[in-house]
């Protein structure tokens, strides 16, 4: 009954047009636009940058953050080899089971498994992350209105102190871009975090990029090819067209109009 | 009468089969000698994309109920499941999704071409009766479509929608309970959106038949919205329609695979890539794009009970819409003085859906408000009036006939009374 009502108020607000939570939520800022490798109708992924972006996910992000809808041997896409995937997924033990005695086991992983959860449920999450949930990162890129330009904005957004006036919250940050400003996460990137093999300098911009980079490819990883397809599709129906309408004058040209 | 057709096709198997089960004759007088006015221009190619839009919905609507999920705590990732390892997956899922809105845009311009040219008008009341009525089943399936995917958006458009029917005095909470098949938006409620959203269609399809049939009985408007005087006035619908709309039906395409293969996700929301949390409340709760002109109008009045009153009369009005309309002239070319009402009526229906996206605060209220009254007001007043107080310009004789300048040898009264001369 109480679900009802909860609904119906909700309902009866929207409809009477009453604001909900969203002006309260505070105004943020546009985040600026940045010039990504997959940007524009022709981008493809840098692999490079995703390569160290995943390696900012695995080594920074994955300590809180799953990725569940990814298996380890998607990361062929971004330019992996066989053997770096299976080294990979090997790295990380993944529950599995029941064995024939009905017991549950740990393995290690394979390219097969989904990327390993840091946590069981969102509750065991919540539990040590004081009430916050860091959400599943596999779509993130697609779940926020802004994108890939939202997110960078995000990472590179926190400031240690709030602005002038704004008294501080316990437990929460300050972030620039984030809807309502006070995020739970704390800023996860700080310069030299990680140690790239490439040699390319490990700032906070830097990761950012690379990290959103390889991200975008986790919410698209079809992007490539549908791009691809779409060109020769549209090109394909352009020269029909053209062709079409030149039969239909033909056609048409023996009326009287 | 009893006995075999006597068929007129040559090759003999088509024959042995038509003098038993003359469709073949029926699709050679309906689609191809078919008599249809010689003047149509390219709005008259958006009834046959629509069909074809229906079509290529079954098609990957099908496809992918073969790799979907009705269930709450499976749907969200078998929809991803099917993006990422189905073969093609995603190009089926996004050719279905955008596919929705290419069915409405298609939709919407066959309506207003309708209101434009008079289609509605003598003898063609019911061919635009069932049209309203495909309307409203797309409108059906196509918001149960949106929940399944169990998205953010998906459970919360349920939740207010579904809703809208507790406004309805004494009955409307055990209607939303009975909706529902339970206390809230649940498992039970997207079994039951995927059942009907896999039959509607099939009854979408059942009523465009008969909206074809009834097309064919009283032959197409055109144009100018007079009756083809006779043979001179029209052409056999295949070879020239049939190109005609082959060439459409290519522009539409490219138009429908830029968003398919460039900018899938753009007519989409955001948050319908988060799962769907039942204690999450998203900061705008918006319908899809082509809701919102409704939406806009649900919300105009600070009265529950009557905007959803408001939003279903703004459908249910289109029903007797033949009989608000007054003129006897059906094409808005010869109506000086209800044209700039129409395009008033079609650029309300745009700022509507515009309002209907922003937050139902300060200004867009009285846009909404401003925007329901003209909608209502033109079918409601103005379009009654208007055919009692406007002097239509002349028509032409015939389609044949050059359109008159000035007056000609036009009969006295053949303006007034276009309907009695088919």
């Amino acid at each position: 009954m109480m679900r009802i009502l909860r609904t119906t108020a909700l309902a009866a607000a929207l409809a009477l047009g009453l604001p909900i939570a969203a002006h309260a939520a505070g105004e943020v800022p546009k985040p600026p636009a940045q010039n990504w490798s997959f940007g524009g109708l022709f981008g493809t992924f840098d692999r490079a940058s995703a390569q160290r972006g995943f390696q900012v996910y695995k080594e920074v992000c994955a300590a809180c953050h799953a990725m569940k809808q990814i298996s380890y041997r998607n990361l062929a896409d971004i330019g992996l080899s066989d053997a770096e995937i299976r080294a990979i997924a090997a790295d990380v033990q993944v529950k599995d089971g029941p064995n024939d005695d009905g017991d549950m086991f740990e393995r290690p992983g394979r390219p097969s498994d989904r990327f390993r959860s840091p946590f069981a449920n969102e509750k065991a999450a919540r539990a040590v992350n004081n009430g916050a949930y860091p959400v599943d990162l596999s779509l993130i890129i697609k779940a926020r209105g802004g994108g890939a330009d939202y997110l960078y904005a995000l990472l590179t957004g926190y400031r240690d102190e709030p602005p002038e006036g704004v008294p501080a919250m316990d437990g929460m940050h300050w972030n620039d871009y984030f809807p309502g400003h006070w995020i739970a996460m704390g800023r996860p990137l700080n310069d030299d975090q990680v140690t790239f093999a490439d040699g390319t300098p490990a700032t906070t911009s830097q990761m950012a990029r690379d990290l959103t980079t390889f991200m975008a490819w986790a919410a698209e990883p079809e992007l490539e090819e549908r791009r691809a397809m779409g060109v020769r599709v549209i090109l394909f129906l352009i020269i029909l067209a053209g062709m079409t309408y030149g039969v239909k004058r033909k056609i048409w040209a023996d009326l009287k109009h | 009468m009893v006995g075999l057709h006597k068929s007129e096709m040559k090759n003999p198997v088509v024959r042995w089969i038509d003098e038993r089960l003359p469709i073949p004759s029926m699709l050679n007088q309906e689609y191809a000698k078919f008599p249809t006015p010689k003047n149509f221009n390219y709005f008259w190619n958006f009834g046959a994309l629509a069909m074809v839009n229906l079509v290529i919905m079954i098609v990957t609507g099908i496809f992918l109920a073969m790799h979907y999920t009705p269930h709450t705590s499976y749907a969200f990732d078998s929809v991803e499941r099917i993006m990422r390892d189905v073969n093609f997956g995603w190009l089926i899922r996004y050719i279905h999704m955008n596919g929705a809105s290419m069915f409405f845009i298609v939709v919407f311009i066959h309506i207003f071409r309708g209101l434009y040219y008079g289609s509605y008008k003598a003898p063609r009341e019911l061919l635009w009766i069932l049209g309203v009525v495909i309307l409203l089943l797309m409108m059906a399936t196509a918001f149960m479509g949106y929940v399944l995917p169990w998205g953010q958006m998906s459970f919360w458009g349920a939740t207010v929608i579904t809703n809208l029917f507790s406004a309805f005095p004494i009955v409307g909470e055990s209607i939303v309970v009975w909706l529902w098949g339970g206390f809230s938006v649940d498992n039970p409620t997207l079994n039951r959106f995927f059942s009907l959203h896999y039959l509607l269609p099939f009854l979408i399809v059942g009523v465009v038949f008969l909206h074809v049939v009834a097309l064919h009985i009283t032959g197409s408007n055109n144009p100018l919205g007079i009756e083809p005087k006779g043979p001179q006035d029209t052409i056999p619908f295949h070879p020239y329609y049939t190109i005609k709309d082959t060439f459409g039906l290519c522009i539409y395409l490219i138009v429908f695979a830029f968003l398919v293969f460039f900018m899938p996700n753009y007519l989409g929301h955001a948050d319908n890539y988060i799962p769907a949390n039942p204690l999450v409340t998203p900061a705008h709760i918006v319908p899809e794009w082509y809701f919102l002109p409704f939406y806009a109008i649900l919300r105009a009045v600070p009265d529950k009970l009557g905007g959803v009153l408001l939003m279903f009369g703004s459908i249910l009005v289109l029903f007797v819409l033949p009989w608000l309309d007054t003129s006897p002239v059906r094409s808005m070319k010869f109506r000086p003085l209800a044209r700039p009402f129409f395009w008033m009526f079609a650029i309300i229906c745009v700022v509507l859906g515009y309002a209907g996206a922003m937050p139902a605060e300060g200004i867009w209220v009285t846009v909404s408000q401003v925007g329901t009254a003209y909608y209502f007001m033109y079918f409601l007043v103005i379009l009654p009036v208007l055919g009692k107080i406007e002097k239509p310009r002349p028509l032409p004789e015939s389609i044949s006939a050059p359109v008159l300048r000035g007056g000609g040898p036009i009969m006295a009264g053949a303006a007034a009374k276009p309907m009695e001369k088919a």
